[in-house]
């Protein structure tokens, strides 16, 4: 076929683009994300059974406003690679200020503590679950925000995928937060993080197969 | 150059509201200029570089919801371009070619280029492959320049479907043109 006919192909009586079309598919992911989340967590885990407790105390919000600033910015920069040329840019921040805030607390908690304390603040109870346990709960908003990307047009592949995962990663470590009764800064920055980072690496490497247009 | 990013942006814009007249100007304007930038590209597979065009077009046409006028368009369309541009060099593992240095975005609307070769894919060979509804929607409608309407009547279905079948025979296309190379 020739070119122009491809042309012409294109630019008959398509109708007017909708506007708003990419904001509208995130966001729609994104409660996806979260509403599966927090079903997954209340039946496979269950609610923290003294969560009205934990929540007067000002560590529990702390913990909440780790994965939800995290969250922030996977969303930005999930938006922004879901463009052609976009780039993570200013996401960079609220990825990087949140885990480096949660190190620094983590490493005041470990180096405050006594030597016999100090393997309970960095492992807790659950440090080989955790991981995983956010894996799971990302599965419903892992293939949401990845269906919503192949609906846009991301131009770099891998880091559209790692986005991808990082934002259901982070959402679903939201909905452990209500689950989880771990309360050292020193774990949630070694499991929680790598728990998120797993589901954004495994976003990185479908990235180029599942994104591609 | 920039004269040409304000002209070509304004025809893309007035066409994301619906104006055919404006996008047909777009596209084949775009085309001209497609085609001087990958004859830069790949001087040495010219009969690859009008399949390419093809294919950048179609990624333009399903992309262009993502499109937001404050953006510069040249940077938007090359990011398109180049994109598809790796993905064939991918695709044909031509490592050699990867060592091209990375262009400026200010350079696709450089040089036009009127000459098209023929592409190497017919897409009504590739259309034999859509269900009967998307491939008789496209070929009335697209190719033979019916209406809507006449198209609706003759093949017994509502405009609003006939208007569903074309773009989702448009979409099946661009999926089957990255299989089928």
């Amino acid at each position: 076929m020739r070119t122009e006919d491809l042309v012409e192909l294109l630019s008959t009586e398509m109708g007017p683009v909708k506007k708003n079309t990419p904001p509208l598919l995130v966001s729609g992911a994104l409660l996806v994300a979260l509403a599966g989340a927090f079903v997954l967590m209340l039946t496979v885990f269950g609610m923290r059974p003294d969560l009205a407790s934990a929540i007067k105390t000002p560590i529990f919000w702390e913990k909440l406003a780790f994965p939800l600033s995290l969250s922030v910015g996977a969303l930005l920069a999930t938006s922004r690679l879901g463009r052609p040329g976009g780039t993570i840019g200013v996401g960079w921040a609220f990825l990087i200020l949140p885990v480096l805030c949660v190190w620094i607390a983590g490493i005041v908690v470990v180096s405050g503590a006594a030597p016999a304390d100090r393997a309970l603040a960095l492992l807790g109870h659950s440090w080989r679950s955790c991981p995983f346990n956010i894996l799971l709960l990302s599965i419903p908003g892992f293939i949401a925000i990845f269906y919503a990307m192949t609906k846009l047009a991301p131009t770099h592949l891998r880091w559209a995928g790692a986005a991808s995962g990082m934002l259901a990663g982070t959402v679903a470590t939201v909905a452990y937060c209500f689950h989880c009764p771990e309360m050292s800064p020193a774990f949630w920055s070694i499991w929680y993080v790598l728990g998120m980072v797993l589901v954004s690496a495994i976003g990185a490497l479908l990235g180029r197969r599942l994104l591609r247009w | 150059m920039y004269s040409e990013e304000a002209r070509l942006k304004a025809l893309f814009v007035s066409s994301l509201d619906g104006d055919a007249v404006s996008y047909r100007l777009f596209l084949s304007d775009l085309t001209r200029y497609l085609r001087g930038y990958l004859r830069k590209r790949i001087p040495k597979m010219r009969e690859d570089i009008e399949d390419l065009i093809q294919e950048t077009l179609l990624a333009v046409h399903h992309a262009r919801h993502t499109y937001r006028p404050e953006e510069p368009l040249t940077a938007w369309i090359h990011a398109i371009a180049r994109y598809k541009l790796m993905d064939f060099f991918r695709a044909r593992a031509r490592r050699d070619s990867l060592n091209d240095p990375i262009d400026d975005h200010q350079e696709i609307f450089s040089s036009p280029d009127d000459e098209p070769q023929d592409a190497r894919r017919d897409i009504r060979t590739l259309l034999d492959y859509l269900p009967d509804k998307q491939r008789l929607s496209i070929l009335h409608v697209k190719l033979q320049g019916m209406s809507i309407a006449e198209t609706a009547t003759l093949l017994g279905l509502s405009e609003s479907a006939v208007k569903v079948n074309v773009h989702r025979g448009i979409k099946a296309l661009a999926a089957r043109m990255r299989e089928a190379p």
